[in-house]
């Protein structure tokens, strides 16, 4: 089994959220970079998980980003997999970003690709449907378990009040969220290792940007809260009722 | 030149999301003085009726393998709808669904795609669409730069409007449908229950309560209220409450119109995934809760005093012994 896991380098979830340059550009003084924790707590270690059980497992990792996304790799690294790939180009554009890792994807013949559901930054849950496509493979998205059974995998995935087990041909493109694993810290053995595995960088492949981002804002400012006292909750049903009018 | 939506459906039930994305693409195709259309796959009984949302007509195909999400076929076929009828806008929600297939039918078509919109594109220059980033915590303008254009709209950000009372005219729409890559083994469905993603009213515990065996009135106050149950991250991970009602940076991202949050101190994390909902009622014991600073209307005292109390009152209001 050959897997490929897409990385990408998002804030720390405490990050403080402020822009620059006339509000098009995220302001990076000062932010802790990680793992993008759907990346690395439910695609990455369901990988590891699964070359716990079979060996002969290679795990590839891959990110598209500037020589600063290299910590983050190694981090990842640092979990497990055998090596990683950075495209070296920076894109705010998913489709831009796919096509780079759908023809890292090709090279590399994979019977699977994990991303993580979506990023925390960006939000766009968009890559590995993108990839899919691109690779002509199915794709589940927003899978809650997977196992191997032959060439074939049983993958549970979120519905709308629920969820569906499919079987699915391999080779096939799977983003992960909570459920699929448990989340580890890496070890120092862990650590160690990492500094000497390969981390290859490839120039980019010319693909399409489709969007692009013209402006980010913050939302308004709350008016505040309106503090009600303990022993009249009938005052806080009154207002729900009558003045938001939601009750 | 048109609008096409797609109409998401299961068992027999147009999901809320599709009547959001329907609302949303009528409203967009009078802006933009096109007609819209929606894009049906699969059975669903009395189509024509989704005429009152504004659509005229509705493109449908069935067969047997569109029966189930295989989001490969399904995107092969909305293809060929969206050569055939040429349409300029195509659009989903953004909920499960919607996330399996709009992304492939982006690359498909080399057609820009934003997923998460919150509202309807600003046109005057160009065609930009805003959407929600750094979960919840910023939006982003986002200009779509190709001639055909994909939005996935996030659930619980537009308001269901019906438009009309026309009927919408069903065309049975022959298309290629490719053999499935996926069999659906099982499915399995949480009976009357509101689905978290769609409830208006959502009632959410946390490390406060204590105990999985204090979520009783969680429960009773949600019932009431018409609501679905949720819970913070350190509840899910401890296995007090099943990992589908986490919400949060890690869980679930939601926004209902009201957001009961009990014994949740309000981590920055936590409030990622909540505070696009509309209204925030915070119910803590501990008055330096950061939640506080992010609610509308708080109660400072013991959860296990004040719901109880809480529930009465609703009681009353709904006249219920």
């Amino acid at each position: 089994m050959k897997i490929l896991v897409c990385i990408s380098k998002s804030p720390d979830t405490t990050a403080k959220i402020a822009f620059t340059d006339n509000n098009t550009k995220f302001a990076t003084d000062g932010v802790q970079w990680i793992i993008n924790p759907y990346d690395e707590w439910y695609a990455l270690v369901k990988a590891i998980e699964i070359k716990e059980k079979d060996p002969a497992t290679v795990i590839h990792l891959v990110t598209v980003g500037l020589a600063d996304a290299e910590p983050v790799i190694r981090k990842a690294l640092a979990l497990g997999g055998d090596e990683a790939i950075r495209i070296n180009a920076e894109s705010q554009d998913s489709f831009y970003i796919a096509s780079q890792i759908a023809e890292v994807a090709r090279q590399g013949n994979y019977d699977l690709v994990f991303t993580g559901k979506e990023t925390i930054d960006y939000n766009s849950a968009s890559i590995g449907g993108m990839v899919a496509e691109l690779l002509g493979l199915p794709y589940v998205s927003l899978a809650l378990s997977f196992e191997i059974n032959g060439t074939k995998a049983i993958i549970g995935r979120e519905i709308e009040g629920g969820e569906e087990t499919d079987e699915v041909e391999i080779p096939a493109v799977v983003s992960c969220q909570k459920g699929m694993a448990e989340a580890r810290i890496p070890n120092m053995r862990g650590i160690m290792a990492a500094r000497t595995k390969p981390l290859k960088v490839q120039e980019p492949v010319a693909a399409d940007s489709l969007t692009s981002i013209v402006s980010f804002e913050l939302p308004p400012a709350k008016a505040g809260v309106k503090m009600i006292p303990a022993d009249n909750p009938g005052e806080l049903v009154r207002i729900l009722h009558e003045e938001v009018k939601i009750i | 030149m048109s609008v096409l939506i797609f109409i998401d459906h299961s068992d027999g039930q147009v999901k809320k999301g599709a009547l959001e994305a329907l609302s949303y693409g009528t409203q967009l195709a009078a802006r933009l003085g096109v007609a819209a259309e929606g894009v049906l796959l699969g059975a669903l009984p009395d189509a024509g009726q989704l005429g009152k949302y504004g659509v005229t007509k509705i493109h449908q195909v069935d067969n047997d393998a569109l029966h189930h999400l295989d989001g490969q076929v399904f995107t092969a076929v909305i293809a060929q709808v969206v050569e055939a009828t040429g349409a300029k806008v195509i659009v989903f929600s953004n909920n499960s669904d919607g996330k399996a297939i709009a992304p492939r039918l982006s690359a498909r078509l080399k057609a820009a795609f934003v997923s998460g919109a919150i509202a309807l594109p600003d046109t005057a220059n160009g065609f930009v669409v805003k959407k929600s980033v750094f979960s919840g915590k910023a939006f982003a303008n986002v200009s779509l730069n190709t001639e055909v254009k994909i939005i996935g709209l996030n659930p619980n950000s537009f308001a269901v409007t019906a438009s009309g009372s026309g009927t919408a005219e069903v065309i049975s729409f022959n298309a290629t449908v490719d053999a499935s890559k996926v069999k659906v083994l099982s499915t399995n469905k949480i009976k009357d229950e509101v689905p978290l993603g769609e409830a208006e009213i959502v009632v959410s515990g946390g490390r406060g309560l204590k105990g999985p065996e204090n979520w009783g009135m969680i429960e009773e106050l949600a019932k009431l209220l018409g609501a679905a149950t949720a819970c913070s991250r350190p509840v899910s991970d401890t296995h007090w409450r099943p990992h589908h009602e986490h919400v949060g940076q890690t869980g679930l991202a939601i926004a209902p119109n009201l957001y009961i949050a009990i014994g949740i101190s309000g981590a920055i994390q936590h409030l990622a995934g909540v505070n696009r909902s509309k209204t925030i009622v915070v119910i803590n014991k501990d008055p330096e809760a950061p939640f506080f600073k992010a609610a509308d209307y708080g109660i400072v005292g013991d959860a296990f005093e004040v719901v109880p109390k809480v529930i009465e009152e609703v009681k009353k209001l709904k006249g219920v012994a």
